[in-house]
């Protein structure tokens, strides 16, 4: 099935593969408009996995900031360049793939996303920095690779296990 | 972006209006809340039963808003949905925070300044 969203600048596909498993793919031009619709389309897209709550909020977030990360630092936020986005349902989770062909990542390796650090006085509270933390803490298998001029992100997101708080 | 304040005696709510806090709304919302909250009472609520997705740009920004607030007055949030509730204590940011159940929860025992409490819209 392939869809022309309202949007029209996103496209979905959407297909079923081996056992009836679900998988998208995304293609986009990236802003922060376009990250909000394509989020809103994997989730409606991802309806027949029948996430719980906590799953569903957690593909959600993990997407979020990995698409934010490309639109803001690989594409400078200049809202040029495309983002490519495979999704596809695996026994334990959704196995995700990202391409863009903007900026390659510092010293080509995502940063390592140290835990946000609540102690000190309030001038010392972190304002930002969480979002690798969080992409780590709720993927795994994160990979990143720099092919010529493409930055190739993949990760799996875990699914129907609780993730404990450090 | 739509927030709405209502007044109490000694305490502010600021009620976020939105589904989502995202790096969409993180700039405009810091730089409301600087307005809205400059001549705030010591307690700050943001009522945020609202928001059902809250990424690491509204996180931040949250945390923004808690500090240009300074020693004197203090941010507290009320009505985290589960969601929200995850990205704060994932990132151990629910530590820094007062957090209430929900919004009766953080009045409980304050007095109105008026009968029914001055409520406000703002659109940023």
């Amino acid at each position: 099935m392939r869809t022309e969203l309202a949007a029209r600048c996103i496209e979905i596909t959407e297909e079923r593969g081996r056992g009836n498993t679900i998988e998208l793919r995304l293609e986009f031009p990236c802003t922060q408009a376009n990250v909000r619709r394509a989020l809103a389309s994997i989730m409606s897209g991802l309806g027949a996995m029948d996430l719980s709550e906590d799953d569903s909020s957690t593909v959600e977030l993990v997407l979020a900031e990995v698409l934010n990360n490309v639109t803001e630092h690989a594409y400078r936020d200049a809202g040029l360049g495309l983002i490519r986005l495979h999704l596809k349902q695996t026994d334990d989770g959704l196995s995700c793939r990202v391409i863009d062909n903007g900026d390659a990542m510092p010293r080509n390796t995502p940063p390592r996303g140290y835990p946000p650090n609540p102690n000190g006085p309030l001038e010392t509270y972190p304002e930002g920095g969480f979002g690798w933390f969080l992409i780590r803490k709720l993927t795994s298998d994160l990979a990143y690779l720099r092919d010529a001029d493409r930055n190739i992100l993949s990760f799996r997101i875990q699914i129907g296990q609780t993730v404990q708080t450090n | 972006m739509q927030l709405d304040t209502a007044h109490y005696d000694g305490l502010m709510v600021v009620s976020v209006l939105e589904d989502r806090m995202d790096a969409a709304i993180a700039l405009d919302f810091k730089d409301a809340m600087r307005d809205l909250t400059s001549d705030a009472p010591a307690r700050v609520v943001l009522d945020m039963a609202t928001v059902r997705f809250l990424d690491s740009s509204g996180l931040g920004a949250v945390i923004g808003a808690m500090k240009q607030l300074g020693h004197q007055r203090r941010l507290e949030l009320a009505g985290l949905n589960p969601s929200v509730e995850k990205v704060f204590r994932l990132t151990r940011m629910d530590s820094i925070f007062t957090i209430h159940a929900n919004i009766d929860a953080a009045l409980g025992g304050v007095a109105t300044i008026d009968a029914a409490p001055r409520g406000q819209a703002h659109a940023y």
